[in-house]
């Protein structure tokens, strides 16, 4: 039996061998919650603007985003495999769980951020001759964006959890170690892919934080 | 001269499809004229159609029967964000951008309409002294540095910003506490006097109507039931008239 502390150890040894495994792993991780949660932002960010616009779309859009967050993930991804041009074996599928998965969050605060901005303010700027454009682009969006950042940094952090998974789909990532470590009952490994997830969701976590304070409008 | 404003036939009756209160009318039949240097003040209960009457003029409402010419234009011909950009707005929420300073916040029209920068920011300095605030204090402060009543300041030179010759102020002073009010009202009788625009001021309060006027209309029930000199209003007895001035 190996104790916490020899278990440190030996995550350490671990790390030290194969260290550029482990660089490989990271990257494939970064990547892959970086291009769903950026093809996420892409579509969600606008189908937000889009609900704003069109209120009556909210309740099922909101809803089918709501579904997709409520189907397990590992069961997610295995819907996945057998669907043409999506599916397979490999990142694009997984990349597409993680874009269902991060729409729910980015879409809601997208809706949420510009339609919590003050009727006061938005009527003032209609009535001084804003199209509807500008009103957003000037108004809206700004005093939104503080939302709507809290909503994309939940999805990433969330992301890079979900991403684990994606190493059972043969979509590479931290998940490797866990799925290994997990087959063959062996701690160390599983933490070799733990650890630094969890390492890399606080450093997206508090660097997305960082940048709701530098960007965002805060009522005062 | 052609008038500020022309109002003729004005109605807006709610949409029809579905749901309670469909196809009401909201405002009838309402006609009148503003000239230049000339406050008309819409006055009335809660729910009589004055600020109805006001979104119909700047088309934040569109109006279903009526026409509406704004210095001898009239207002369906043009584009709404054109229209609106010729008529000054004041609401009583003010609706300053808060993420704007005072700057901004009074140059902005001007902006959508592209003027130069150099000439945005000198009218904006002339149109802080106008209303009272000292431009070098103020144009670089943020809305929710300012009192109540510095908001409401920096609201209409915001509203006058691109020199319309048409001001629609709703309530303007309504939010304010009652010696704030009275200062506004006192400076606004002399910017009135110095600006020579047309201007339709809607409020309830009969005193501040009588005191900023040149002429009142009294609204009820959707419809135009008086319009007067603030004389002719005193001397009325129209019924809803009597019971304003017993109100005051």
């Amino acid at each position: 039996m190996q104790g916490i502390y020899g278990g440190g150890m030996s995550l350490l040894a671990f790390f030290a061998r194969n260290s550029r495994e482990l660089l490989g792993l990271v990257g494939q991780h970064v990547y892959l919650v970086a291009i769903s949660t950026g093809a996420a932002i892409a579509i969600g960010v606008p189908l937000g603007i889009l609900l704003t616009r069109r209120p009556a779309w909210r309740g099922p859009v909101l809803g089918l985003a709501n579904v997709f967050q409520t189907v397990p993930s590992l069961a997610l991804f295995g819907f996945l495999i057998p669907l043409p041009f999506i599916g397979g074996i490999g990142a694009r599928t997984a990349i597409v769980a993680l874009v269902l998965y991060a729409l729910l969050p980015i879409v809601r605060n997208t809706y949420e951020g510009i339609a919590g901005v003050d009727p006061a303010v938005r009527e003032a700027g209609r009535g001084m001759g804003m199209t509807d454009g500008q009103l957003l682009r000037l108004v809206e969006l700004p005093l939104g964006l503080g939302v709507m950042l809290a909503g994309v940094r939940v999805a990433t952090v969330v992301s890079v959890g979900t991403a684990t998974i994606a190493a059972a789909i043969g979509a590479g990532g931290l998940g490797v170690y866990i799925f290994r470590g997990v087959a063959t009952v062996d701690d160390t490994l599983i933490l070799a892919g733990a650890l630094p997830a969890a390492l890399m969701a606080l450093a997206a976590d508090a660097l997305l934080g960082l940048a709701e304070r530098k960007l965002a409008w805060r009522s005062p | 001269m052609i008038p500020a404003l022309e109002v003729e036939g004005l109605g807006y009756a709610l949409p029809g499809k579905g749901g309670r209160g469909r196809g009401r009318s909201l405002v009838q039949d309402v006609s009148f004229t503003v000239g230049a240097g000339e406050t008309l003040v819409l006055l009335g209960r809660s729910g009589s159609g004055k600020t109805t009457t006001l979104k119909l003029v700047n088309r934040l409402l569109e109006p279903t029967a009526g026409e509406v010419r704004v210095a001898g234009e009239r207002a369906a011909d043009l584009a709404a964000t054109r229209l609106r950009r010729r008529i000054g707005y004041v609401i009583q929420e003010v609706g300053l951008f808060p993420h704007f300073t005072v700057e901004r916040n009074v140059g902005l029209v001007p902006q959508l309409d592209g003027w130069p920068p150099q000439r945005i920011a000198a009218r904006v300095r002339e149109l802080l002294a106008l209303v009272g605030l000292d431009p070098a204090t103020f144009a670089t402060r943020y809305p929710h540095e300012l009192s109540g009543g510095q908001r409401q300041r920096v609201g209409v030179a915001r509203a006058l910003a691109a020199d319309p010759p048409l001001l629609l102020l709703d309530e303007p002073f309504g939010a304010l506490d009652p010696i704030t009010r009275v200062e506004l009202q006192r400076e606004f009788q002399t910017l009135e006097g110095r600006l020579r625009k047309g201007m339709v001021f809607v409020t309830h309060d009969v005193r501040e109507g009588l005191l900023l006027g040149t002429r009142i209309g009294v609204m009820h029930e959707g419809r135009l039931a008086f319009l007067g000199t603030p004389d002719d209003f005193r001397r009325s007895d129209h019924p809803e008239c009597r019971a304003f001035m017993a109100a005051a």
